[in-house]
């Protein structure tokens, strides 16, 4: 054999291979309703919101029976996170950064809350609660009213106090890849 | 000599060691996790010979060998109850080589460690992609497969000595962090190939399928598209819970908590999704009150383990010995001082030096027992040098909480104690 059908019969079996992994299957379509049972992820335009509603004033009851345990009373002085106050105190040397004195979108707190809370039982509570509590946690803050309607149009327009707060790192902030057309 | 000792933990060995006992235990360069150096002065001494112990179906380690990872809380409060910790630290002054044993590989955990039944586990790949699929543990094991020797690092590594340096931590508080494993899995390219990945698509979700349910956007460069796999093996063994059984994303050199565990779906789309985590978590505060967003990868890093904080050195010989790591590539060297910074050596490091690897660099030292300073300072293929304390502080001021990778200085007293210094 010459060098040369040896390399051809090599790009061959190279080729073959390649194709049967490529024609392989692997797994099986995703229905459209069980993606939607997982597709829980909000972006700051909005997209993603369920429908529903809530108001700071059925948060606050949300907010006592779920989260004041851990959060404590108006979302201070908890064994976790504090989640109000700071603003004004980031550029200090003790900082204190909580949903209204760092976090730059409001539809990130939904998204958070909706996907791990109540720490206990996390995604258990209806849509309806889960945008009444960010209203409370909101309404704390003194960035919505406490009559303020919060929905998934409402939702995304609100600007948070820190929402210019952030650069992002120059080599993230335009992706260039070179599968890109 | 040793009938008399009792194992004792990691946290109250410390505090509890004779003065005598740490001589012994600095003399040896993993002295300190053995519990007791031979003390035999005759051969004669050295107890017989015998049959050992059955085998058994797992080996189990030396009951003179005592080593732990240290659960914490937040920067400060050590040894919490398991219940509260965050995360889990790597015994860095106890290990040798470059490999970190799975069970002592560090851990930071959000919600939490999920069993997780492997025929239950379901992956979800789905968005900008040509395919939307649920896959099997099965499917994603029968695919093909890359093993690659890289560091994990978490952002908060170092974050004991933003403000101040605790002076009564080891290097497993300062820098335990951070762990070297073998991972295995399907390259992320083969995946991405699979599903017919839309061009446009730039960034991607991953989501874990923990409590919390982590997720955080991964920016599809050529560098992570080449690079990234979702690994279910971890050094030669399927994944440890802890670390994300049965499958999460691996990323060698960027952030820890990129690296999803118990990975159970991706979505691909053309926007970061500004999850918490990317938002109100892992961003670094600046000294005017700003903040960096998507400061991904980790950057060049080394830290001395031997000596190190809390041991106790005597006069004469040393050997050095220390870890180097760099998230943008290979460790090409490593320098040491021993006069506080002023004057610096070469170190010779051991091969291989992987790229986005832990690397093992030693030196030779003569401690003339006159109060000093010792400190290292490493350097990657890409040119990057660690910055010093003073310069690094001076870019990014003492708020940021992550990604803290400024030279690691221990101070070494006229009596031989080691202590954690910020310069």
């Amino acid at each position: 054999m010459s060098w040369l059908n040896a390399t051809a019969l090599g790009c061959a079996a190279a080729a073959l291979l390649a194709t049967d992994v490529a024609a392989a299957e692997f797994g099986r379509p995703a229905t459209r309703d069980e993606i939607a049972l997982w597709n829980i992820d909000v972006r700051p335009d909005g997209t993603g919101l369920p429908p529903g509603s809530g108001t700071a004033a059925r948060g606050q009851q949300v907010f006592e029976e779920n989260c004041v345990a851990c959060h404590g009373e108006r979302g201070q002085g908890g064994i976790a996170d504090r989640l109000t106050g700071g603003q004004g105190t980031l550029a200090s040397d003790h900082p204190v950064k909580t949903v209204g004195s760092y976090w730059p979108y409001a539809t990130s707190l939904f998204d958070y809350v909706r996907r791990a809370m109540p720490y206990p039982a996390p995604q258990t509570l209806s849509d309806d609660d889960y945008y009444a509590v960010v209203a409370y946690i909101l309404n704390l803050n003194e960035i919505v009213a406490s009559d303020t309607v919060l929905d998934r149009a409402r939702l995304p327009a609100i600007k948070m106090p820190n929402r210019n707060g952030f650069w992002p790192d120059p080599e993230f902030k335009l992706i260039r890849n070179s599968r890109q057309p | 000599m040793n009938g008399t000792e009792q194992p004792v933990s990691a946290a109250s060995r410390a505090g509890s060691l004779s003065r005598r006992r740490m001589l012994a235990g600095a003399a040896g360069l993993a002295g300190a996790a053995v519990s007791e150096r031979a003390h035999a002065d005759s051969l004669a001494d050295v107890p017989a010979r015998g049959p050992g112990a059955s085998l058994s179906g797992m080996s189990e380690r030396s009951s003179f060998v005592h080593i732990s990872r240290i659960p914490e809380s937040t920067p400060g409060k050590r040894n919490v109850d398991p219940s509260a910790a965050i995360n889990a630290k790597a015994p860095l002054d106890k290990l040798v080589g470059t490999i970190t044993p799975a069970d002592f590989h560090y851990e930071r955990s959000h919600s939490g460690v999920p069993d997780i039944d492997p025929a239950q586990h379901r992956v979800l790949v789905h968005g900008m992609v040509d395919k939307e699929i649920v896959l099997t543990m099965d499917d994603i094991r029968s695919m093909p497969t890359t093993s690659r020797v890289a560091f994990l690092e978490c952002t908060g590594n170092g974050w004991e000595n933003w403000k101040s340096a605790p002076p009564d931590v080891t290097v497993q508080n300062t820098h335990g962090l951070v762990s070297t494993n073998e991972w295995t899995g399907v390259p992320l390219s083969f995946l991405i190939n699979l599903v017919g990945v839309s061009r446009k698509s730039t960034w991607m979700l991953a989501e874990g399928g923990d409590g919390s349910a982590v997720a955080r956007s991964i920016p599809l460069t050529d560098e992570i598209i080449a690079e990234g796999m979702l690994a279910y093996g971890q050094n030669g063994e399927p994944l440890r819970p802890a670390h994300g059984f049965p499958l999460r994303l691996f990323l060698p050199g960027f952030e820890g908590n990129l690296n999803i565990k118990w990975l159970r779906r991706l979505k691909f789309g053309d926007q970061p999704f500004m999850t918490r985590w990317e938002t109100a978590r892992y961003t670094q505060l600046q000294a005017d009150g700003r903040a960096r967003q998507f400061q991904l990868k980790q950057d060049v890093n080394s830290v001395i383990t031997t000596p190190s904080g809390m041991m106790q050195i005597r006069k004469g010989y040393h050997r050095i010995s220390g870890l180097a790591w760099s998230g943008h590539g290979r460790i090409t060297r490593v320098e040491v001082s021993t006069d506080g910074a002023r004057t610096w050596r070469d170190t010779q490091i051991s091969l291989p030096a992987l790229p986005k690897a832990q690397t093992r660099f030693e030196i030779d030292w003569d401690w003339d027992g006159t109060p000093t300073k010792i400190v290292s300072r490493s350097t990657d293929d890409k040119g990057n040098m660690q910055p010093d304390r003073d310069t690094f502080i001076a870019m990014t001021g003492t708020n940021a909480l992550f990604h803290y990778n400024a030279q690691q200085t221990w101070a070494i007293a006229a009596d031989g104690a080691v202590r954690n210094v910020l310069a």
